[in-house]
């Protein structure tokens, strides 16, 4: 089945987000979505530890350990960085001032559910800035698989795994699709061409609602 | 009105059996390595201190700084958010084997809880959590129509922190993102003890740009060119 890369994903995110947004991404696959900010626009990047204006990694070798992002990997600064507290930093996240941010899931419910932090299984449990996050930004996303590795659907009718917040996420971009979250349902947005609805459904754990037309999702290759 | 101690030896005199320990740092950055390892030498020679609970926003990386100390086996219990690494064998161990307590909590909820605690707040209202695991038997209360936990505040006996510029008096800058939960931490124990990598005399650090001021501060040290965490952890550096 074709379906997009992780790459194409962050990139299909990267388009609805809009010049001078103040834009946190979790750590791990959504890092990828500040790569492909489009022309002309310019996001500004929250880092949790306390970097507002990171950029990109440095070169190896050249990595200076105080510089780092949430997922601990060094970073740069762009012109018009500043550094903060940890609290001046959730204030900024709990206070409603970040515009978006975009995490990974497991799973996804269409009432906005979102588990993002725990597999329930035996382990060590850690839970990071996860949970203040999806109550922060004004728009909470989510950018996934469509399905497990296994071929469940990880958009669901309710939850199973830990929640990491209640009715948060408003909006979901798939390998195959982008959904809107409104009103406790799912409402396709955009689907890849090449799938049809009713397959694109029997791979979701809930209706999936029409409201108007729906789009094509087209996104470019990208290496 | 001079707050600097001549060693880092005498810079963590003093903690004992089951205080409660907050130490700076996210991962590596901000970790007071130099003062981490004052502490496991004392355990080293004297059995002590033992028992701690330990404030940190992870469990340690390696087998150096908050790694090293869990796996001395000086801590009963760790109060923090993520205590996953690249590399949290110690932790991970020990906590599998049911020889170490966590406390889960919030980056942001944790971060909070000190400032509360430094800050003579006892408890506060927050979204975070609400409706899963982490808030499970506290207090919600509903507020202009949202519900809200009730989180306490987070104080501690000692702090041990890593600032870059301090003067005599205790007032402090930091470098880059190594601030993180530093400031916090400062006020919210009885006792903070900084490793400072440079100790200026007073008047030397412009009031402007005073980051933490000397109010907070019990007892400093001088660490100059201190190590750091990651890049021990890339030599695979083992403490003691």
């Amino acid at each position: 089945m074709t379906k997009l890369s992780n790459a194409q994903i962050a990139w299909r995110a990267a388009q609805d987000i809009e010049d001078g947004a103040y834009v946190n991404l979790g750590i791990g696959f959504p890092e990828m979505v500040a790569q492909y900010q489009p022309p002309g626009r310019q996001a500004i990047f929250h880092t949790e530890n306390g970097i507002l204006d990171f950029g990109e990694a440095p070169p190896a070798g050249s990595e200076d350990w105080d510089l780092i992002n949430a997922g601990k990997k060094a970073v740069t600064l762009n012109p018009g960085a500043a550094f903060f507290h940890h609290a001046d930093s959730f204030a900024m996240v709990r206070g409603g001032h970040l515009d978006v941010a975009i995490l990974g899931a497991y799973q996804v419910a269409q009432n906005g559910d979102l588990a993002n932090w725990s597999v329930g299984a035996k382990g060590v449990p850690a839970v990071g800035g996860a949970m203040d996050l999806v109550h922060g930004a004004k728009r909470v996303a989510v950018i996934t698989e469509h399905v497990t590795k296994d071929g469940k659907p990880k958009l669901l009718d309710r939850c199973t795994l830990p929640l990491t917040g209640v009715g948060c996420v408003t909006r979901i971009y798939t390998s195959l699709a982008v959904i809107d979250i409104v009103e406790g349902h799912f409402v396709l947005r955009e689907k890849l061409p090449s799938i049809a609805l009713a397959d694109l459904q029997a791979l979701t754990g809930a209706p999936l609602h029409l409201d108007g037309a729906v789009q094509d999702l087209i996104v470019p290759e990208l290496s | 009105m001079d707050k600097t101690i001549p060693s880092l030896a005498e810079a963590v005199a003093g903690i004992g059996d089951g205080a409660t320990v907050m130490i700076g740092g996210f991962g590596g950055s901000g970790a007071p390595i130099e003062l981490i390892h004052a502490l496991i030498d004392r355990f080293v020679a004297t059995g002590h201190p033992t028992g701690l609970t330990v404030v940190n926003n992870n469990a340690g990386n390696g087998h150096v700084g908050l790694a090293a100390l869990i796996e001395q086996g000086m801590v009963a219990k760790l109060i923090c958010s993520f205590p996953r690494s690249a590399d949290p064998v110690v932790f991970t161990e020990l906590y599998l084997a049911g020889k170490i307590e966590l406390e889960l909590v919030p980056q942001g909820t944790l971060a909070e809880r000190i400032r509360a605690g430094g800050a003579g707040i006892p408890a506060f209202y927050t979204p975070t959590a609400y409706g899963t695991a982490l808030a499970k038997g506290k207090k919600i209360e509903e507020f202009d129509g949202r519900p809200y936990v009730q989180e306490r505040w987070l104080k501690a006996d000692f702090a041990l922190i890593k600032a870059e510029v301090g003067d005599t008096h205790g007032n402090l800058t930091y470098r880059a993102a190594a601030r993180n939960f530093a400031p916090l931490m400062a006020t919210a124990a009885r006792t903070t003890i900084v490793q400072v990598s440079h100790l200026v005399a007073p008047g030397a650090i412009d009031p402007e740009t005073v980051v933490t001021p000397g109010i907070f501060v019990q007892r400093l040290v001088e660490v100059p060119d201190p190590q750091q965490e990651e890049v021990l952890n890339r030599a695979k550096a083992v403490y003691p």
